[in-house]
């Protein structure tokens, strides 16, 4: 549909007043709110996270990208609400306790929103029992956790400690990123996977709601 | 002391300090804690630091307040004393080492982005680096170094707004790339080429990286800056990339590892050759002894 394709496109660009004004139209001229997300705003956004994958394209045109997607969902919130779209899961991400770094995370945010997760982002230095807490009270499937200094990362692993403690270890899956993040520290203290870089951690996220 | 400049004109290769941050973290400083505030607290152990690397050869220290901007400053609620903690941070490295060698002020990147991906005001940015660096060029300083930089613009911003307040003061600048299959790249996407152009336009004396790479990767980068563009270069490596063992990060280049490579670094026509992350006075004693042998 050329509309949805020039919100798509919009995207890509980072017109973010272009898109609101496309994704008004598509309501207004009746397209399901379902098919404006998956057509136009995911479409856009699938396209921006493969050229940033393969560094074609680099932060500050994702980050407008991100911006014009967001005046895209603002228009469509509420339509998604009422037509009870279902998202593609429910996502608590936040950068470690004692980091501040968040670049990453953002990106992480950005990306899974833009593959129609429901995305709760808790910030930057976030205490463990903090992403237990609000993943269990709403009922996410994934806890997302971000670091870049090398000795917060140890955070995470009280994290995972937590949610077996709880019994909630099989429930709510975990997932770890960062620079100095490995697959096999993920393995080493029982993370259900790594994200190598925000575009893996979408595809693993995606992987683990599944499950 | 000859002027820092003059000395590079003159085809000097000169050796500055190493980490900062790992060191202060495997004396007990606290993950997540602020520390630009040992400025304020304990001072004897930053002199300490000083003292060490001076020791070990190098030739430029650098002060503790690579995060002592008032953007920065702002997340510990410590904004209100960046003169004093910045002021603090020159008069603990000159009682360490007097003046027999450089003191130069290490700034790091303010942690915010630019508008219009970002949300910060050039304007904004630019105050926050001028109020960090009248304190330092108060307290006396021979030259400033903007390091870690990820974004050009930024940098470039930073760079302008000391030239401004200290036409004379020696200023370096340096960015952190990442290999890709498509080249070397800051996260903001900025190529080696870019940087250097951008950054002698704004005025930088020195150019550079540090951070984020071993020297192996160092040396490819300081090769690219020299056919970038004809002006000098400062390359400070991290010891290699950090892995957890049991709890705590190792950075794996020994001092005897990344001193086999620092000839190479000479011969890519760098001037100023330090290190970043994970390395420690007896890296830069290492440096020392592979500089000396080269007879430059």
């Amino acid at each position: 549909m050329e509309l949805l394709n020039l919100i798509a496109t919009g995207l890509q660009e980072g017109d973010d007043a272009r898109v609101g004004e496309l994704t008004r139209q598509a309501v207004a001229e009746k397209v399901p709110a379902r098919q404006i997300l998956d057509e136009g705003l995911i479409a856009g956004m699938n396209v921006i996270g493969r050229l940033f994958r393969d560094h074609e394209i680099f932060l500050p045109d994702v980050l407008l990208a991100a911006r014009a997607m967001y005046a895209g969902l603002d228009v469509l919130k509420p339509l998604l609400v009422s037509e009870n779209v279902p998202t593609a899961g429910k996502v608590v991400i936040g950068t470690i306790q004692g980091d501040l770094h968040d670049i990453g995370k953002n990106l992480v945010g950005i990306m899974l929103r833009g593959a129609g997760f429901d995305v709760i982002d808790l910030g930057n230095d976030v205490a463990p029992e903090k992403f237990v807490e609000t993943a269990t009270r709403e009922n996410a499937q994934v806890i997302g956790m971000s670091a870049l200094l090398t000795t917060t990362m140890t955070g995470m692993q009280r994290v995972v400690e937590l949610l077996d403690a709880k019994g909630q270890r099989g429930r709510i899956k975990t997932i770890i990123g960062g620079a100095p993040v490995t697959a096999e520290y993920a393995r080493e203290i029982g993370a259900d996977a790594f994200g190598f870089d925000a575009a893996s951690a979408v595809e693993r996220v995606k992987e683990l709601a599944a499950r | 002391m000859k002027p820092l400049l003059d000395r590079i004109r003159n085809g000097d290769v000169l050796l500055a300090d190493g980490a900062m941050g790992t060191l202060l973290l495997g004396a007990g400083l606290k993950p997540g804690g602020c520390p630009e505030s040992l400025n304020l607290d304990r001072p004897e152990l930053l002199e300490e630091i000083a003292r060490d690397y001076f020791n070990a050869g190098a030739e430029i220290i650098q002060t503790n307040t690579f995060g002592a901007a008032p953007l920065k400053l702002a997340a510990y609620g410590l904004a209100e004393q960046t003169e004093e903690i910045n002021r603090s941070a020159v008069q603990t490295v000159r009682r360490a080492v007097g003046n027999k060698t450089y003191v130069c002020a290490c700034c790091g990147p303010s942690g915010k982005l630019l508008k219009p991906y970002g949300d910060t005001e050039p304007g904004t940015i630019a105050q926050s680096f001028e109020r960090q660096l009248r304190a330092l060029v108060e307290a006396g300083i021979d030259a400033v170094n903007f390091e870690t930089m990820i974004d050009l613009s930024e940098a470039e911003i930073a760079v302008k707004a000391a030239k401004a307040i200290a036409p004379d003061l020696t200023v370096v600048a340096t960015m952190t790339f990442q290999p890709t299959r498509r080249g070397l790249f800051t996260i903001m996407g900025n190529t080696i080429a870019e940087t250097a152009e951008r950054l002698a336009h704004a005025g930088a004396d020195v150019v550079g990286s540090n951070c984020g790479n071993g020297i192996e990767l160092m040396v490819e980068i300081a090769r690219e800056f020299r056919k970038a563009r004809t002006m000098p270069t400062s390359i400070r490596p991290n010891a290699g990339v950090p892995q957890l063992v049991a709890g705590r990060p190792v950075y794996p280049e020994t001092p005897e590892f990344m001193a086999a490579k620092i000839p190479d670094l000479v011969h890519a026509g760098v001037s100023i050759i330090g290190g970043c992350c994970g390395t420690s006075p007896e890296h830069i004693r290492a440096f020392r002894s592979a500089l000396g042998s080269l007879r430059t």
